[in-house]
């Protein structure tokens, strides 16, 4: 393991890839399967636009980054993917969102069906004030999922998150009492726990120390195995070590009226998102010149 | 205290002593305040003080097991408070049972539920608000007509009591809820939405017993309240001479307050020390009510 020289602080050449990622690269079709796919997709907060005209494939057992800078949208559009933001007041998208061909937002559709195939990792660890047991079991217990052994599933879903051996012999004691990386890691075995196909993660390492970051990375290069991950970070490295590819999204003023708006600016593999961009705007951004 | 050498020698700012060297906290003008703000709180203590003390030193004569076991009678020093005592155990525990689930309700509802847009959930808002500061007599005068309406011809009931005070403490029960579910952080509400739990189910599982120990606090309180109150009860007759133990929702009663009430109107020296002894028993109960309201709220305080 690198794990020493994988940190936060920046690397010198920051554009280039690790060097297994770069080697996933490789064999990574040049059109994503899509799982999720947006069709013209504007996010409204009331009357403000808060993401305009997203057209975009998630591939399956990809890892997507949305990346650019601060009210661009990324996050309102992540939130629009399992429907977490119907719960605010207001929020409504137009254009289509398919979930394997189907309309998310059909009328047919129950958005809590959508949520629990469609799993989400917060920003800020939030493990429920439960043990940590429980944390994991809650998912499937609300679900109704039909489970053989409900310990056999709580071990199935900490070892995937990487973290049985560190809390297999006090599964018991409130999750408040781990750390927050660990927190942040119990957050996505609970996720897992109800075995969603596709997992969003909205930033969820900024709240974290670098090392604790290191294995979320980690574990999210192991998940991508089973899940599809859609992944929203503020940190250009992260996405250029985790993302299979990314998009690059800005937030482009009104001439009119001066309201910002998300725009998706450009879309591709993640080594030529950082090492050939099309668009001068990306260029700037993953140079730091700008965001 | 700067000292002139150093005044002298301190010339640039970065080297004056920070002991002395700004005095905003001794300015006549603050120091003036302070002491006002010393004095508000000496007459406010002194004056509860002064209060608990007379009560005590008049009620020590009476002080004794006597009150908690024998009847009101017409001699001061074979009266007890005993069904008074039962009265309010009686009626507070019916008070509990009737508001306390309906309280959270509809706090629940109004907090988790309700569209906060719609103008009749504002209208009941804006209602609970101002219900909270109604005068308890208004309350005694409302369970009085209502009782009345069907055709309840006794009102000295416990039931009647338990309803007039459940009117009054419904408002600060259903406010202390919605403080307690408006203090869960909504990051929990959306862990367990993103499961792909129902609203009723977070709410369930998660909101409410993370909320528990603010509204037992807050329904403490308001019961503690309730306890305390004698103006409602008057109202539905309640100031009688009860010389038996209420035995039922439907069983005649008083109260602590009333008793009290009762006693202090009567002529006699030793049934004012009698209302004395009784009054500190109502204060030590209250005391341990609040203490209780403080103890699980300390405890089982949550810190996310």
């Amino acid at each position: 393991m690198t794990d020493a020289l994988r940190d936060d602080s920046g690397e010198a050449d920051m554009p280039a890839l690790h060097l297994q990622a770069r080697a996933e690269a490789a064999f990574l079709p040049d059109e994503p399967r899509g799982v999720i796919q947006c069709e013209n997709v504007d996010v409204y907060y009331g009357n403000f636009r808060a993401v305009t005209d997203v057209n975009l494939k998630f591939g399956l057992h990809e890892i997507t980054a949305l990346i650019g800078p601060s009210g661009c949208g990324k996050s309102t559009l992540l939130r629009s993917l399992n429907r977490m933001n119907d719960l605010i007041d207001g929020a409504r998208v137009e254009g289509q969102v398919l979930f394997r061909g189907e309309d998310m937002y059909g009328k047919k559709v129950d958005p809590i069906e959508v949520r629990r195939r469609i799993g989400m990792v917060f920003q800020k660890p939030n493990p429920f004030p439960k043990s940590i047991y429980d944390n994991i079991a809650y998912g499937p217990r609300v679900t109704g999922m039909r489970v053989e052994s409900m310990d056999d599933l709580v071990e199935e879903a900490l070892t995937k998150a990487a973290l049985w051996g560190e809390v297999k012999d006090k599964l018991k004691q409130s999750a408040f009492g781990l750390s927050g990386g660990q927190q942040q890691r119990l957050c996505i075995a609970r996720t897992i726990a109800v075995k969603p196909d596709v997992i969003l993660m909205d930033e969820p390492c900024s709240a974290l120390d670098p090392i604790a970051t290191v294995k979320i990375e980690d574990l999210m290069h192991e998940l991508r195995q089973e899940y599809t991950i859609v992944i929203v970070t503020h940190n250009m490295q992260q996405a250029a070590r985790v993302a299979d590819r990314t998009a690059f999204f800005t937030a482009l003023a009104d001439e009119g009226t001066g309201d910002r708006t998300g725009i998706l600016v450009e879309y591709g593999k993640t080594t030529q998102i950082f090492e050939h961009p099309v668009d001068q705007r990306t260029e700037d951004y993953i140079s730091g010149r700008f965001g | 205290m700067r000292t002139i050498g150093s005044a002298i020698t301190g010339s640039i700012r970065g080297e004056h002593p920070i002991a002395g060297g700004g005095n905003g906290e001794r300015r006549p003008a603050a120091l003036i305040f302070l002491v006002l703000l010393w004095l508000s709180l000496l007459v406010a203590i002194g004056v509860l003080i002064t209060l608990i003390v007379t009560i005590i030193v008049e009620g020590q004569g009476q002080f004794s097991w006597r009150l908690f076991t024998e009847y009101p009678a017409s001699s001061p020093d074979r009266a007890g408070a005993r069904p008074a005592i039962l009265g309010s155990a009686w009626v507070i525990a019916t008070t509990a049972v009737m508001t306390i689930p309906l309280g959270i309700a509809a706090a629940v509802h109004l907090e988790e539920f309700a569209d906060k847009k719609n103008w009749f959930n504002r209208f009941v808002e804006l209602n609970v608000q101002n219900l909270a500061a109604v005068p308890s007599i208004v309350y005694g005068l409302l369970a009085l007509a209502f009782l009345s309406m069907l055709g309840v011809r006794d009102k000295n009931i416990v039931i009647g009591g338990a309803l007039a005070l459940s009117l009054l403490i419904l408002p600060v029960i259903i406010i202390a809820t919605r403080e307690a579910l408006r203090s869960v952080p909504s990051e929990i509400r959306q862990g367990s939405l993103a499961l792909g739990a129902t609203q009723w189910q977070t709410v369930w599982r998660q909101v409410l017993p993370s909320a528990v120990p603010g509204i037992a606090t807050g329904s403490i309180l308001a019961l503690s309240r309730a306890l305390g109150e004698a103006a409602p009860l008057l109202v539905l007759g309640a100031l009688v001479f009860v010389s038996f133990d209420p035995n039922g929702i439907l069983s005649g009663y008083t109260t602590l307050p009333i008793q009290i009430f009762n006693w202090t109107g009567r002529p006699q020296e030793g049934f004012h020390q009698l209302a004395a002894a009784t009054s500190v028993l109502l204060l030590v109960l209250l005391v341990v009510m609040n203490g209780l309201a403080i103890f699980i709220r300390n405890k089982f305080q949550k810190r996310w």
